[in-house]
């Protein structure tokens, strides 16, 4: 093995261990959610290739309004799944869409978009 | 009449006190037509009563203005339809710039191809400078990669931003890779020769794969569009106008949004029903297919429920309008559709879990394969034999299959169901249905249509009987009991209605309480009821007619004594009659291999009849209300897979403790709550539908599934290079592209194959 195979290596598993670290194990943005006036939570959610915020704290028992916003137009993002509340909304691009809900039980519920590529997830406390 | 009021919900802009609440409640208040105005300063909202007829939003607007405020215009829309409007205009421009971004990726790798292959023409290459070339093949490749790939690299960045990883971060990643390679090869080839390299490009590849994922996607979308085209179809039923009668006598048609309870509507022959309703007057057949799955016409009478969206055949009628909106029949579907759309199958826990970690996992045997063939390679080759496996290692992995496998399969089930009358509440039950090998019949309502009917009419023969003849002793039946309210009464006038005859006329009419009834009819005294009630009159009953009565009471069935003039004459037969179509649809379900199982209150001499006229060996019989859940339990203590078909309230405990539940349609909507499946048709045929159609789903899920997972497992070494140190076989990128394009493909051209989904007979 010279020089070059070396280098080669000690970059590749370097790249390795940054791929498994930055997709898996680094922090994630969390939001909780904003009581409104009525009793609503609301969160906004920007969708770009992900969802930022894309761990959600809501409250049990309150109703929940996320408001999704989807700022590209890449198809990846035009559906959005909730499977555990039996969601499925297509996403205009560009524009806001409200989903409404009603966490009844603690837990953590994902969502995600309509190939399971982008998740994010609903804490429910 | 008092005219009807609307409500209008107003969000405040502007308001910074509570009495600037009062004030704009006073505005809105002084506003001509508006009965109620109460404004809230906390949710910023007015809530506001008025006669449509002399206000409107715009005008209840004008008011908030005038007192110095604004309405906010309602936060974006979540109403189905004009997000679907919306959606729809976009995607259609989005496939359009798809096709747009595919051409050129196709016309210019048609050229870089047969250039890069110039190579294999020594004698040519000759006399063509090898730099000029390269240069050529760049300009052409960078409107492939900037135009054409462009959404690939954007996407992949907003994701890698996000932490996130999808299909485009591969494919990125991997024409990326190979377009950088070559423009380094291109601009510095000395850096290249000075190491006992060949300069080589890689435009070719770099074009292709870009032009055959886009050729994928293209197909995909189009595939795709057609999953959800059911649903498409239920939301496009809905009636857009209606003709109301107006109380002045006027007929004017009015768009749907503005018809209200309580409207007259006029349906003319030929005619879509535009809302549910009450007939009022006027009777028709109505083709409700779309609804029910029923293909027949269904004969209306006035006091008959109409639903929207269904056909007007034959006759002209009005209705009252009952429900409106999200309330009415067509809308529940859809919704229901909807939800079960977005529901998550069990099936699909693996692939969601494997999705999850998908493609940063093939970035990371994409990586050790770069690794391990620049180690391992000879060293004059190893470098591009490194980056082409690296390539193709990444554009094979197809992650869309998986994430497509079950969904795109659900989509279309669901919506064909809907098209047949068979409404799935969501994924979980498609596959319940699909384990299931028992089926549990709750008799009354499922196999049975509910309701008595005259079976059998039995006239004495000889002296008695002879002076009148049975059509015209039926007659005289059926005017004492069209004024009876009992259900067996009803049963005989159907039946006598059903014969035909002249009407006749009763009159001093007396319903006697448990036994019967009795009135005069032609002047003779007319009795009808059970045997308490000859044997109270003192009545004898023949021989020839006890014989019968008892022939009737050992087939399960309730009997009518009929005497006139003081004497027993005939004998009605009155029972719960068996659907049509059950015997065949048990015959059916038998031949899935399910085993039928039947359950009901009655005794067991009239359960076991009805069992052996439809075919049915395993049966119930004395089964209480109350411990139906309790014999769904005992199957299920069996190791049976156990589904449950029930119609009535007190089947619902029973549904819910099955495995899965199968409401049939006349039923209440508390045992559809309770159902994991509906049945729009009342009758058996669906209960075959629903099974046929989760075994067809999940089979097609399964399929996809397999394919997807062994698509992506063979795939990835393949790509990698392992069959290469046994039989020198390396995959080209552009091939991995090809596979990639098609992969996804397949998969949805098989779920969409539940399309032509229909029941074996």
């Amino acid at each position: 093995m010279d020089t070059t195979a070396i280098i080669v290596t000690v970059v590749g598993l370097g790249l390795v261990a940054f791929v498994l670290w930055y997709f898996f194990f680094s922090a994630r943005q969390t939001a909780s959610a904003v009581s409104s006036t009525s009793g609503v939570q609301e969160v906004a959610i920007t969708v770009k290739g992900g969802y930022s915020p894309d761990v959600i704290e809501v409250e049990k028992g309150k109703p929940v309004q996320l408001s999704f916003y989807r700022d590209e137009e890449n198809s990846c993002s035009e559906e959005l799944l909730m499977p555990d509340f039996s969601i499925r909304r297509d996403l205009p691009a560009f524009k806001t869409t409200l989903v409404e809900l009603l966490p009844k039980e603690a837990g953590t519920f994902p969502f995600t978009c309509g190939m399971g590529m982008l998740r994010g997830s609903l804490v429910v406390k | 009449m008092e005219p009807a009021t609307k409500t209008e919900t107003l969000d405040i802009e502007g308001m910074t006190c509570a009495s600037c609440a009062a004030f704009v409640e006073k505005s809105l208040s002084r506003t001509p037509g508006v009965q109620r105005a109460m404004v809230n300063y906390a949710t910023e909202k007015a809530t506001v009563d008025y006669l449509p007829t002399q206000a409107s939003p715009a005008t209840l607007k004008e008011a908030v203005i005038n007192a110095g405020y604004g309405v906010t215009e309602r936060a974006p829309d979540t109403s189905a339809a004009e997000r679907g409007a919306e959606i729809d205009r976009q995607k259609a421009l989005a496939y359009q710039k798809l096709k747009r971004r595919f051409g050129v990726a196709v016309g210019l790798a048609v050229i870089i191809m047969p250039l890069s292959m110039l190579m294999l023409w020594p004698a040519m290459m000759q006399r063509i400078n090898m730099q000029w070339l390269n240069y050529a093949l760049l300009l052409l490749t960078l409107p492939v990669l900037l135009y054409s790939g462009r959404e690939f690299y954007v996407s992949a960045w907003n994701g890698f931003k996000h932490r996130a990883a999808n299909m485009d971060t591969l494919i990125a990643v991997g024409t990326g890779a190979a377009f950088l390679y070559s423009l380094a090869a291109t601009v510095v080839p000395g850096f290249f020769t000075s190491r006992g390299l060949v300069p080589e490009v890689y435009y070719d590849t770099t074009a292709t794969i870009i032009a055959l994922i886009l050729l994928g996607k293209v197909l995909e979308l189009r595939a795709k569009t057609q999953t959800s085209a059911a649903i498409k179809s239920l939301i496009g039923l809905q009636a857009k106008t209606a003709r109301v009668a107006r109380p002045d006598g006027a007929e004017v048609d009015v768009p749907i949004e503005q018809v209200q309870l309580g409207d007259i509507v006029v349906v003319r022959p030929g005619e879509k029903v535009a809302t549910d309703g009450l007939i009022t007057e006027g009777h028709s057949s109505l083709d409700e297919a779309m609804l029910t799955g029923e293909s027949l016409p269904v004969e209306k009478n006035a006091g008959d429920p109409v639903f929207g969206a269904t056909l007007n055949k034959t006759g002209s009628f009005r209705f009252r309008v009952t429900k409106v909106g999200a309330d009415t029949m067509l809308s529940q579907i859809v919704k229901l559709v909807e939800d079960a759309q977005g529901s998550r199958a069990p099936i699909q826990r693996l692939a969601d879990k494997v999705s999850a970690i998908f493609v940063p996992t093939v970035v990371v045997i994409a990586i050790l394969t770069f690794v391990i063939w620049f180690d391992l390679a000879p060293l004059g080759t190893r470098l591009p034999l490194a980056l082409v496996n690296f390539v193709a290692v990444l554009i094979i992995a197809c992650p869309c299959a998986l994430g497509l496998a079950t969904p795109t399969a659900i989509m279309v089930s669901t919506g064909k169901g809907a098209e047949h009358g068979v409404l799935i509440r969501n994924a979980e039950a498609l596959e319940k249905a699909y384990k299931v090998d028992t089926v549990l019949l709750d008799k009354t309502g499922t196999i049975t249509k509910g309701e008595p009917a005259v079976t059998d009419f039995w006239t004495l023969p000889g002296p008695a009987g002879a002076a009148r003849e049975a059509g015209q002793l039926l007659q005289m039946v059926a005017a004492v009991e069209r004024q009876s309210e009992h259900p067996l009464a009803e049963a005989v006038v159907r039946h006598a209605d059903a014969q035909g005859g002249p009407r006749l006329t009763a009159t001093s009419f007396r319903a006697i309480e448990g036994k019967g009834a009795a009135a005069s009819v032609d002047g003779q005294a007319v009795l009808i009821g059970n045997r308490r009630l000859l044997a109270d009159e003192n009545i004898t009953l023949s021989p020839p007619l006890i014989a019968q009565a008892e022939q009737l009471l050992s087939r399960a069935k309730t009997v009518l004594y009929v005497a006139v003039a003081g004497q027993a004459v005939g004998l009605l037969g009155v029972a719960d009659t068996v659907r049509d179509t059950s015997a065949a649809a048990i015959k059916k379900l038998q031949g899935l291999g399910i085993e039928v199982v039947m359950m009901t209150g009655d005794n067991p001499e009239t359960a076991a009849q009805v069992a052996g006229q439809v075919g049915i060996t395993r049966y119930f019989a004395e089964v209480l209300p109350q411990d139906k859940a309790g014999k769904v339990k005992a199957l299920q203590a069996e190791g049976r897979i156990v589904a449950m078909v029930g119609d009535g309230i007190n089947d619902a405990p029973a549904l819910a403790q099955a495995d899965i539940g199968l409401a049939i349609g006349s039923g209440t909507d508390v045992a559809m709550e309770a159902a994991g499946i509906t049945l729009m048709r009342s009758d058996l045929n669906g209960v075959v539908t629903a099974i046929e159609l989760s075994r067809q789903t999940i089979r097609t899920i399964k399929q996809n599934l397999f394919f997807a997972f062994i698509y992506n497992t063979l795939g990835i070494p393949i790509a990698a290079g392992l069959l290469y140190p046994f039989f020198g076989l390396l995959l080209s990128p552009m091939l991995a592209a090809g596979a990639m394009a098609l992969s996804s493909v397949s998969v949805l051209t098989n779920s969409l194959r539940l399309r032509g989904f229909s029941v074996k007979s």
